[in-house]
C-alpha cells in the first residue's frame, strides 16, 4: 500500500504530494501539510472541527478520502486571511468573543465562510441550521451566533 | 493498523468489472460518510475501495410533469434539500434530507449511499418508499428495476448481488392534490440518529375531502424502513377527518415492532410513531388541499427533539 501521487489545489497554491491510499483529506492536511489550523476532534464526522471547503461546499475533512479531492479546490482556516488583515468572520469571531478554548473555532470558522457565500443576509433560525454540524464544549453558541451575524453585515458592507 | 488501495471507476462498466474482479474484497465507496467511520471501527476491512464519486452522469437530477423524478445514485443529500423541484413536488423528500446530520455531512453523502447503507433509520427512506421509488440497478449481467420496497432485506442488507451498483432511483409523477411530509423524532436537533422517523403522502379525490391514495412509511421501528399498508387502507377512499386520521396513526402504530435501545424504548417508539403518523398526515392533508408551507416551516417540523 504504497503512497500514491495526488494533485490539488489548497489555499490557491497547486500541491502535488504523495499519499496513502487509506489516508483521509485532514489526515493529509495535517500530517503530510502541516496545516495543522483544521482540528480533528472525533474522526466520525460529528464533531465539525476538521470542516474545510471542497470545491466550494464546506465538508468535514475527516469523512472525505484523500484521493477523492484530486484535482479539487480545497480552503482550509489558514487560507482566509488576505495581506489586508483577518476574513471578516475571523474579525467578528474576535470582536463578539465567539471563541474560548478555540478548538472548534476553525470548523465553525469554515462552517460560517461557506454558509455566508450562499446565504448573505442569513436569520438567526438559518445561522443555527448552518451550523448544527459543529460541537463546542466552551461558549454555549450564544457568541458564535453573534459573531456570525456580525460577519454577514460586515461581508455585505465590504460587497457593496 | 488497518489499510486499503484505492481505486477509482471512470465509468459504470469500469466499476463493475473492478467490482466483480475484487469481490468480497472490495467495497465500493460514494460519499464514504458511513464508509470511513465503519472502517475506522473495524466492522468492514476490505482489502480495496472501488471510488464511484467521480462517475458524474450519476450526480443528475432530473424532473419533468410526465416522467416525475429521477436520482442518480450520486445525487447528494444536500443537492435533494436545495432542489426546487424536489421542495415543491416532493415535499416529504426535501424534509427528509433536511432532517440529514449537518451541512458537512449532506454534502458528502450521496442518496444511493443511504440506500445501499440500508439502515432502518436511513432519513431519505422513508419518503423514497412512500413515493414509490424504483431502483435503477447495473450489474455484471446487465441491468435491472426493483421497487425499493423489495430492496431492503435486514439492517443493512441489500438486494444487490456481488458487482452491481445502484445507479438511481425513480419516483413516478406528483398527483395532483398531494402533499407530503417527514418528520424525525431524534433526541438532538442536529447530527442525530432517528428514533423514529415517519413519511406520509396523502392525494385527495377533486372533492378535495375523499383520500384518493395514502402512503406511509416508517424507520427505525422495524429490521427495514417498510410501508404501513394496514394504516394506508383505513385511508383509501374515505372522506377524511380527524377521527380517521387518528385511526389511521393507530393501525401504523400496531404495525410498528420497534426495539429498545438508548434512543427510545420499544413502547415509547410505538407512541412516536402514532404520534408522528398523524402529525405528517395533518400536514400532508393541509398541503393536498393547497396550503404552501415555507421552507422555514418544513425546516423547522422535519426535526422534533425529545427535549
Ligand atoms: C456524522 C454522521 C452523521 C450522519 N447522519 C445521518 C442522518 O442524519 N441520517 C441518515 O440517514 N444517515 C446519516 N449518516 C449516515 C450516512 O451519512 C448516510 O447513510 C449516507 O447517505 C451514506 O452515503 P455515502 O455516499 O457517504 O455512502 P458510502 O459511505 O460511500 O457507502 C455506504 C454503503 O453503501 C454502499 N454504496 C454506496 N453507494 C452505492 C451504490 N451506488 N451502489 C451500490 N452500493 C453503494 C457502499 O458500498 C457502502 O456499503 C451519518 C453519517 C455520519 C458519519
Ligand atoms: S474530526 Fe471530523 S467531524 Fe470531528
Ligand atoms: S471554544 Fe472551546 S470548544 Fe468551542
Amino acid at each position: 500500500m504504497q503512497k500514491q501521487p495526488l494533485e490539488f489545489t489548497v489555499n490557491g497554491r497547486r500541491r502535488q504530494l504523495l499519499v496513502a491510499p487509506y489516508y483521509s483529506l485532514l489526515d493529509t492536511l495535517r500530517d503530510e501539510m502541516q496545516l495543522t489550523g483544521t482540528k480533528k476532534g472525533c474522526d466520525e464526522g460529528d464533531c465539525g472541527a476538521c470542516t474545510v471547503i471542497l470545491d466550494g461546499k464546506p465538508v468535514t475533512s475527516c469523512l472525505v478520502l484523500a484521493h477523492s479531492a484530486r484535482d479539487a479546490e480545497i480552503t482550509t482556516v489558514e487560507g482566509l486571511a488576505s495581506p489586508d488583515g483577518l476574513h471578516a468572520v475571523q474579525q467578528a469571531f474576535i470582536e463578539k468573543g465567539g471563541l474560548q478554548c478555540g478548538y472548534c473555532t476553525p470548523g465553525l470558522i469554515m462552517a460560517a465562510v461557506g454558509f455566508l457565500q450562499d446565504n448573505p443576509v442569513p436569520s438567526e433560525e438559518d445561522v443555527k441550521f448552518a451550523i448544527g454540524g459543529n460541537l463546542c464544549r466552551c461558549t454555549g453558541y450564544t457568541k458564535v451566533i453573534e459573531a456570525i451575524m456580525l460577519a454577514a453585515e460586515t461581508m455585505r458592507e465590504q460587497n457593496s | 493498523m488497518l489499510r486499503f488501495d484505492y481505486l477509482e471507476a471512470r465509468n459504470l462498466r469500469q466499476a463493475i468489472s473492478l467490482l466483480q474482479r475484487h469481490g468480497e474484497d472490495a467495497r465500493l465507496v460514494a460519499g464514504s460518510t458511513d464508509f470511513l467511520v465503519r472502517w475506522r471501527q473495524g466492522f468492514w476491512r476490505p482489502s480495496c475501495v472501488v471510488n464511484i464519486k467521480g462517475i458524474s452522469s450519476l450526480r443528475r437530477i432530473t424532473y419533468s410533469a410526465r416522467n416525475g423524478l429521477n436520482l442518480g445514485a450520486l445525487a447528494t443529500v444536500q443537492a435533494i434539500e436545495l432542489d426546487p423541484r424536489i421542495r415543491r413536488y416532493y415535499e416529504a423528500l426535501a424534509t427528509g434530507a433536511t432532517s440529514f446530520a449537518g451541512v458537512q455531512v449532506r454534502n458528502l453523502a450521496t442518496v444511493g449511499g443511504n440506500v445501499c447503507n440500508a439502515s432502518p433509520a436511513g432519513d431519505t427512506l422513508p419518503a423514497l418508499l412512500a413515493f414509490d421509488a424504483q431502483c435503477n440497478i447495473a450489474g455484471p449481467e446487465g441491468a435491472r428495476t426493483l421497487p425499493l420496497t423489495e430492496f431492503f432485506r435486514g439492517p443493512g442488507r441489500t438486494a444487490l448481488s456481488t458487482g452491481e451498483v445502484l445507479t438511481g432511483l425513480k419516483l413516478p409523477p406528483p398527483q395532483p392534490r398531494t402533499g407530503s411530509l417527514y418528520i424525525k423524532h431524534s433526541p438532538r436537533g442536529a447530527m442525530d440518529i432517528a428514533t423514529v422517523g415517519v413519511a406520509s403522502v396523502l392525494t385527495l379525490e377533486d372533492d378535495g375531502r375523499t383520500c384518493k391514495d395514502a402512503r406511509i412509511a416508517l424507520g427505525a421501528v422495524g429490521p427495514v424502513p417498510f410501508r404501513a399498508s394496514a394504516a394506508e387502507a383505513v385511508l383509501k377512499g374515505k372522506e377524511v377527518t380527524a377521527d380517521l386520521l387518528a385511526e389511521a396513526a393507530n393501525e401504523a402504530r400496531n404495525q410498528a415492532t420497534p426495539i429498545d435501545d438508548v434512543r427510545g424504548s420499544a413502547d415509547y417508539r410505538k407512541e412516536m410513531v402514532e404520534a408522528l403518523t398523524n402529525r405528517t398526515l395533518q400536514y400532508a392533508f393541509r398541503m393536498a388541499r393547497g396550503e404552501r408551507l415555507s421552507f422555514e416551516e418544513q425546516r423547522r417540523l422535519a426535526v422534533q427533539t425529545a427535549f
